[in-house]
């Protein structure tokens, strides 16, 4: 096995481009896990934690650009207010050793439906841009990936960074494991509250094939908002339609049953998950009148 | 192989890695550092829990050639003119280990928890240590001990 080690990004994308069969390495706590359970033996390894680039956030037309090397300890310590989704969802995975070396861009790399940045940033509509020697694209997370484990990075493609506008309003995050501590996620919602542009969004993560949407629900309760002037009067959301914002998410949801859990336990929690964080949420939203 | 040179507890060191070596196997066979214990691996117990740059990591899923350039810190890096630090001493007066298997983990986990932390309270403390685990003690103790390291540690410095 050879390990690579470009300082610059440019260097990270000539390595890729020479060896498009190259694994990236940024926290290593997926990969190399894989390695020393001997699932898989790359030849070539291209370390990506000496790329200065990766490791910076900035201010990009109005949003955040994350570069996909900042670790979660850093989202959560300088991103809080900006990424309040994120945040939370960050705070939840592993443990202060993981989260100390593990990375945004490396939870897309993995692609697991059960990553937990992957919902706060279907909720708030991230896109992710992905770069090779050739040049650069931006797809909507959604869109990015296709199955468990995979997505839609060509051979000689790196992540370069996730875009995210700045929170508006209220975001949660709420997840569910097997136990209390460093726990993967059974299932988990991530909700965002969008109040200028009077929009709700939604990520479930851990309840199908890869993170996907509740559409449906996100209808319904701007809906709702909308009818009931709440936006403005910031006035109380009634428990049928928290009840009924978490049945329609529950049903956008297409899990399926394994180790972890089974599909009705994955459906019943995230109907619960999705009530819990409107109320959160909600309430948060009311206070800040 | 590939030349590495690194700082290990305010030492520096030039070696030949392999780059496929673990820092954990290269601290503990090549530079004689058996302080650091490996339980499982795949990053879960935290017993190879050490020191980089002044962050906790998990040693076991760490390449050596990772480590280049770095400054690291072990347990053995810890005690002072034959002092034992203030978390090894608390560990040992409040009872935070029985075989001591998960000890040096524990304890540099604690290190950079209270590095990072003001006042914590015991849920804080658990939370902390939450990628470390402990098949004997039942944490109590090992709570116990960091509460009482943290706050010496704090006491004298702290304005
Ligand atoms: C004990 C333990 C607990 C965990 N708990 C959680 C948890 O609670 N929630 C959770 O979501 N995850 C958890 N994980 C999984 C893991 O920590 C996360 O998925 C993390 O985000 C991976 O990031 P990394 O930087 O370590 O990725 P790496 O392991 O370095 O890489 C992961 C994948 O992404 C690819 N990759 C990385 N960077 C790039 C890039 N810039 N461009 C292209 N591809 C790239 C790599 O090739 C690899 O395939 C846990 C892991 C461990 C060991
Ligand atoms: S040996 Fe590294 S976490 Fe168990
Ligand atoms: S003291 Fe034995 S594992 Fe913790």
């Amino acid at each position: 096995m050879e390990v690579l080690q470009p300082t610059s990004w440019g260097e990270a994308l000539a390595a890729k481009e020479e060896h498009p069969g190259a694994v990236p390495l940024a926290g290593g706590t997926d990969l190399l896990v894989e390695l020393n359970f001997d699932r898989r033996r790359p030849e070539t390894i291209i370390d990506l934690t000496r790329v200065a680039e990766l490791n910076e956030w900035s201010h990009v037309n109005g949003g955040v650009r994350l570069g996909a090397g900042v670790d979660y300890t850093r989202v959560i310590a300088e991103l809080a207010s900006e990424l309040p989704g994120l945040a939370i969802a960050s705070r939840t995975v592993g443990s202060p050793q993981i989260r100390n070396r593990g990375t945004v861009g490396g939870n897309l790399g993995t692609s697991s439906p059960a990553g937990d940045a992957l919902p706060p940033l279907v909720a708030s509509g991230a896109r992710i841009e992905l770069a090779a020697t050739s040049g650069t694209r931006v797809v909507p997370v959604e869109e990015f990936c296709i199955a468990p484990k995979r997505n839609v990075l060509a051979p000689d493609e790196l992540i370069a960074a996730i875009h995210m506008p700045v929170a508006t309003g209220p975001q949660q995050f709420s997840k569910i494991g097997t136990r209390n501590a460093m726990v993967i996620a059974v299932a988990s919602f991530a909700l965002t509250l969008d109040p200028p542009a009077r929009s709700v969004g939604t990520g479930i993560g851990s309840a199908g094939p890869v993170p996907l949407r509740a559409t449906e629900a996100e209808r319904f309760l701007e809906g709702v908002l909308d009818e009931e002037g709440l936006w403005d009067s910031r006035g109380q959301l009634s428990e049928g339609a928290v009840a009924r914002f978490g049945q329609l998410a529950s049903e956008a949801s297409r899990p399926i049953d394994d180790v972890r859990g089974s599909a009705a336990y994955r459906r019943h929690s995230l109907g619960v998950m999705a009530g819990r964080t409107l109320a959160w949420a909600w309430d948060e939203y009311r206070g800040t009148l | 192989m590939r030349r590495i040179s690194l700082t290990v507890n305010g030492v520096k060191h030039d070696a030949m890695v392999e780059p496929r070596q673990l820092l954990v196997y290269f601290l503990r066979e090549q530079l004689a550092l058996t302080g650091t214990n490996v339980g499982c691996d795949t990053s879960t117990c935290g017993a190879c829990t050490i020191l980089v740059n002044g962050k906790s990591a998990k040693s076991c899923t760490l390449l050596a050639v990772q480590a280049d350039g770095a400054e690291v810190t072990t347990i053995e890096g810890l005690a002072s003119n034959g002092e034992m630090h203030p978390l090894q001493k608390a560990f040992h007066e409040s009872h935070g280990l029985q075989c001591g298997y998960c000890t040096p983990g524990m304890i540099m986990a604690s290190v950079d928890l209270i590095a990072n932390n003001d006042a914590m309270s015991d849920e804080d403390i658990r939370m902390g240590l939450e990628g470390n685990l402990c098949r004997c003690t039942g944490y109590q103790n090992i709570v116990k001990s960091v509460q009482q390291a943290a706050g010496e540690m704090r006491s004298p410095a702290s304005t």
